[in-house]
C-alpha cells in the first residue's frame, strides 16, 4: 500500500498496518548503522532535495544523512540561501528543484498545509518535514518507533504528551499515529496551550500533570517556547516548570519500564530537569538515531516501485 | 423597445400574482402582466415586439446585492466596476452596493463621484457605500454629511472594523442625523488574533490559527448596545454564528433597530471545507461550524434574517495562490450565489422563492432606501430569469469577475440564471451555448 503513495504528508490517514510496515522497514534500515560500511546503494541515481524554509538543524541533518546512507544525490536549500529572499514563491522554488531532476522533495515550512500545497502541484514525491503546527510525520514515527522498539506493540499503551499541544506539529503527528495503532493518547498542558475540541480525535486532555502521568508507559515532553510566554499564553517559564516540568519527583511515580522522551531541542531546567533528561528512563538520544532510520525508510518507500527492497542488502 | 416574456413563473411576495404569466416590457418598465393563455398564442407576432418563451422559468425582480467589493478605484487588478458589473449581471443582480475599502477609501465625495461616473458606464445600478471613519482608520469620523449629499446610502468600515467604541458611538449618533444605516463588520481584531479559520475541531487538527466565534459575537453585542444607546440603525454584515443570531433576535425583540445579512457561503458551507487547505475556502468571517450553519438555515425559514448578501470579495490569482496562511480572505460570490441558494436551500425546502425575493430584493432595498416596485405594472423592468432545470458546472475560469476563487468551483449545479434584464433591456442572456453579456 505504501508504495502506491506519491507523497507522505501526515499520519492522519495512515492506517496502523502501514505504520507498522514503516517501522519494520526502519528496523532493517537501522541494521545498516551497525555495519562498518554504513551505506547501501538503494537510491543510487535518485535525487532528494531538502527544502527548508525554517531553521532546522536536527531534522535537516537527519534527512541529509538518511538520503546519503541510501546513496541518493542530495541537495539542501535553506531559506536564507534561496531565491525566497528575492521574492520567489514556495512553489516556484520547488518547481525549479523538480525540473533539475528532484525525485523526492523534503519540505519544511512554517505554514500549515505547505507540504500538501507542493504535493498537489509537483510530480515529484513530497515528504513533509514539518508544516507549521500541522504535521511532522517523521518525528511522530520516530517517537512511535522508539516506544515500539523498547516496549513492543502500541495497542493499549498509555502515552502522554506534555506541553504546547496547540502549536505543536509533533504532538499532532504523534496523536494520529498512536491513535491509529490503538494506543491511549493523553495530552497535558495549560488550557491556553490545548487546542479546542481536540477530544474529538479520541485523545484525553489533562491540565494537571500528576493526574496525566498516572500509569503511563511513556511521556513525551515538548519544548516550551519562550515566545508563547511573551504572547501571553502562560505567565512565566518558572511557573510552567513548577506546574508541568518533569522533575525527579514526578519521574519517580512512573512505572519501572516507562520511557521519558523529548523530540528536542530541550530547554533543560524548564520542561525537563537535567537529571531526568540524562536519567535511566530517558531515550532522547535514541530518538535521534531512530530518526535517521525512519527517514531512510520513508525515502525508500517514496522512491517508487522500481526501487526494490533487495537492494538494501 | 418592447419585450414580451412569455410563460414564466413570476415571484413577488408583495402582490397577488398569477402562477404562470406573460409580461410585456415597454420603455424600460413593466407595462402589462397577464396570466399565460395556453390555448392560443394571441399576443405573438405583434410588430416590434421581441418575444421570449421562458418555458416556465422563474421571473424575479432584479436582485440587489448590498455587500460587494468592486475594488475600483485603487485595486483594479482585483476587480473593476465593469468586470464586477458583468459578474453581477451573470449572477442575476441588477443593483449592487459597493464597499468603500478602495484606494483611496470612499470617505469623501470625490471618490463617491468617481465611482458613480464609472457606474454610469455600466448597465446595472451601483450604489456606493461610504466609510464610517477617515481612511477607515477607526479614529476620526468621515465627512458623513458630504457623503450623504453625494448620494451615499449606508456607512461601513467593512474589513477594518471600528475597534474604538467611543468612535462607533459617535458615528451612530452622527449617521442618524442623515438617516444612514451603519453597516458593521463585527470582529474583535485582538481576539481574532490573526487567525485564518473558524476555531473548532478542524482548526485543531489542521494546525491553522483559529478565529473564535466570540471575536464576532463580542462586537455584535457591543454594536447592539451602542445602537440601543444611540437609537441608530444598525445592520450586521455577514452574520455567521448562532450566538450572534440570538443576540440580533433579542435586540430586535427589544425594539432596537438592527438588521442582519448572511452570505450564501455561510448558509451552505462549514469549516470542514478547509480540510485540504484550499485557499478558496479562506474567508472572513470564516466558514463556521455545523451548529452555526443549521441555526442560520433555520432562521431563514422563520424570517429572522433580513438579507442574503454575497460579500463578493475578488482577489488576484497571486493573492489566492500559495499556502492557506499566505492567501487573502475572500470569495468571488456573485456568479454562484443564486444557483447555490437554489440547489442547497430551495430544492431542499429550507427556503422558498418568495422569501428569497424578500431577502435579496425588498429588504436590502428598504435598508438602503432604494426604490423597489417589484413586478408591479409601471415598475422599472429590472428582472432576473432563473431556469430551475438547467444543469451546469461551476468553472471559475469562466467567471466574468476577475476574482477566480470559489469554494464551489467544480460543483455541479441544477438551476441557473438565464436572462438578466435592466431597465427593459437584456444585459445577460445564457440561452445559447455560450453565456454572453450583451451590453
Amino acid at each position: 500500500m505504501l508504495k502506491q503513495r506519491k507523497d507522505f504528508l501526515g499520519l492522519y490517514d495512515v492506517p496502523g498496518e502501514d505504520i507498522m510496515e514503516i517501522l519494520q522497514t526502519a528496523r532493517s534500515m537501522k541494521d545498516i548503522f551497525t555495519r562498518s560500511i554504513k551505506k547501501v546503494p538503494t537510491l543510487r541515481g535518485k535525487t532528494v532535495v531538502n527544502l527548508f524554509f525554517e531553521p532546522s538543524t536536527r531534522t535537516k541533518s537527519s534527512f541529509d544523512l538518511a538520503a546519503k546512507r541510501l546513496s541518493a544525490d542530495v541537495m539542501s536549500i535553506s531559506k536564507s540561501s534561496s531565491s525566497v529572499v528575492k521574492g520567489e514563491t514556495l512553489l516556484d522554488t520547488a518547481r525549479t528543484m523538480e525540473v533539475m531532476g528532484a525525485d523526492i522533495v523534503v519540505v519544511r515550512h512554517s505554514h500549515p498545509g505547505a507540504a500538501r500545497y507542493l504535493a498537489k502541484n509537483l510530480k515529484a514525491a513530497v515528504l513533509n518535514a514539518g508544516d507549521g503546527a500541522h504535521a511532522h510525520p517523521t518525528q511522530g514515527l520516530l517517537d512511535i518507533y522508539t516506544i515500539w522498539e523498547k516496549l513492543g506493540e502500541l495497542q493499549d499503551k498509555k502515552i502522554l504528551i506534555v506541553g504546547d499541544i496547540a502549536h505543536s506539529r509533533v504532538a499532532r503527528s504523534n496523536i494520529w499515529g498512536l491513535l491509529n495503532l490503538g494506543a491511549e493518547v493523553r495530552v497535558c498542558g495549560p488550557s491556553t496551550l490545548l487546542p479546542r475540541q481536540l477530544e474529538e480525535t479520541g485523545v484525553k486532555t489533562y491540565t494537571k500533570i500528576d493526574e496525566a502521568l498516572d500509569d503511563v508507559d511513556a511521556v513525551n515532553i515538548l519544548r516550551i517556547q519562550l515566545e508563547r510566554q511573551e504572547s501571553g499564553l502562560f505567565p512565566s517559564l518558572r511557573e510552567y516548570r513548577f506546574l508541568f516540568g518533569i522533575n525527579e519527583a514526578r519521574q519517580s511515580r512512573l512505572k519501572d519500564e516507562a520511557l521519558v522522551m523529548h523530540p528536542g531541542p530541550m530547554n533543560r531546567g524548564v520542561e525537563i530537569e537535567s537529571s531526568v533528561a540524562d536519567g535511566k528512563r530517558a531515550v532522547i538520544t535514541e530518538q535521534v538515531t531512530n530518526g535517521v532510520a525512519i527517514r531512510m525508510a520513508l525515502l525508500y518507500l517514496l522512491a517508487g516501485k522500481e526501487v526494490q527492497y533487495e537492494n538494501l542488502a | 423597445m418592447r419585450i414580451l416574456l412569455k410563460n414564466c413563473r413570476p415571484v413577488d411576495p408583495e402582490m397577488e400574482i398569477p402562477e404562470r404569466a406573460d409580461l410585456l416590457l415597454e420603455d424600460g418598465r413593466i407595462s402589462q402582466m397577464k396570466t399565460t393563455d395556453n390555448q392560443g398564442d394571441s399576443s405573438a407576432g405583434s410588430a416590434g415586439i421581441e418575444t421570449l418563451d421562458l418555458k416556465g422559468a422563474y421571473l424575479l425582480p432584479g436582485l440587489i446585492d448590498m455587500h460587494a467589493h468592486f475594488r475600483e478605484p485603487g485595486y483594479e487588478e482585483r476587480e473593476t466596476i465593469r468586470t464586477g458589473s458583468e459578474a453581477a449581471a451573470a449572477g442575476g443582480f441588477t443593483t449592487v452596493a459597493v464597499m468603500p475599502n478602495t484606494r483611496p477609501v470612499a470617505d469623501n465625495p470625490a471618490t463617491i463621484e468617481l465611482i458613480k461616473a464609472r457606474a454610469a458606464e455600466v448597465p446595472i445600478d451601483i450604489t456606493p457605500l461610504g466609510s464610517i471613519t477617515k481612511g477607515s482608520a477607526g479614529s476620526e469620523l468621515a465627512e458623513i454629511g458630504f457623503l450623504s449629499q453625494a448620494g451615499v446610502r449606508g456607512l461601513t468600515d467593512d474589513g477594518q472594523p471600528v475597534m474604538n467604541s467611543e468612535v462607533m458611538r459617535r458615528a451612530m449618533e452622527y449617521a442618524s442625523d442623515f438617516e444612514l444605516p451603519i453597516i458593521s463588520h463585527c470582529e474583535d481584531l485582538k481576539l481574532a488574533a490573526e487567525g485564518v479559520m473558524h476555531e473548532g475541531y478542524y482548526s485543531s487538527i489542521l494546525g491553522l490559527k483559529p478565529i473564535p466565534a466570540a471575536a464576532e459575537e463580542i462586537m455584535i453585542a457591543r454594536d447592539i448596545a451602542l445602537a440601543e444607546l444611540t437609537g441608530a440603525r444598525l445592520h450586521i454584515a455577514h452574520l455567521s454564528t448562532f450566538r450572534g443570531l440570538e443576540m440580533v433576535l433579542q435586540a430586535r425583540a427589544k425594539g432596537i433597530k438592527v438588521t442582519a445579512e448572511v452570505t450564501p457561503h455561510h448558509l451552505t458551507l462549514t469549516d470542514r471545507e478547509v480540510l485540504g487547505y484550499d485557499t478558496a475556502t479562506k474567508v472572513n468571517p470564516p466558514l463556521r461550524g455545523q451548529q452555526d450553519l443549521k441555526a442560520l438555515q433555520q432562521a431563514l425559514s422563520q424570517d429572522e434574517i433580513d438579507v442574503i448578501a454575497t460579500d463578493h470579495a475578488p482577489h488576484t490569482v497571486e493573492e489566492k495562490m500559495g499556502t492557506f496562511d499566505s492567501a487573502a480572505f475572500g470569495i468571488s460570490g456573485l456568479e454562484t450565489a443564486l444557483a447555490v441558494l437554489h440547489q442547497e436551500l430551495i430544492l431542499t425546502d429550507k427556503l422558498d422563492w418568495k422569501r428569497l425575493v424578500r431577502l435579496m430584493y425588498y429588504n436590502p432595498a428598504k435598508i438602503l432606501g432604494l426604490e423597489a416596485q417589484g413586478l408591479r405594472t409601471g415598475a422599472r423592468a429590472d428582472l432576473t430569469v432563473f431556469d430551475p432545470d438547467k444543469n451546469w458546472q461551476v468553472d471559475t475560469d469562466k467567471f466574468k469577475s476577475l476574482g477566480r476563487h470559489s469554494p464551489y468551483n467544480g460543483w455541479e449545479l441544477t438551476g441557473k440564471v438565464l436572462i438578466t434584464i435592466k431597465d427593459g433591456r437584456i444585459i445577460y442572456d445564457d440561452r445559447g451555448d455560450q453565456a454572453e453579456i450583451l451590453y
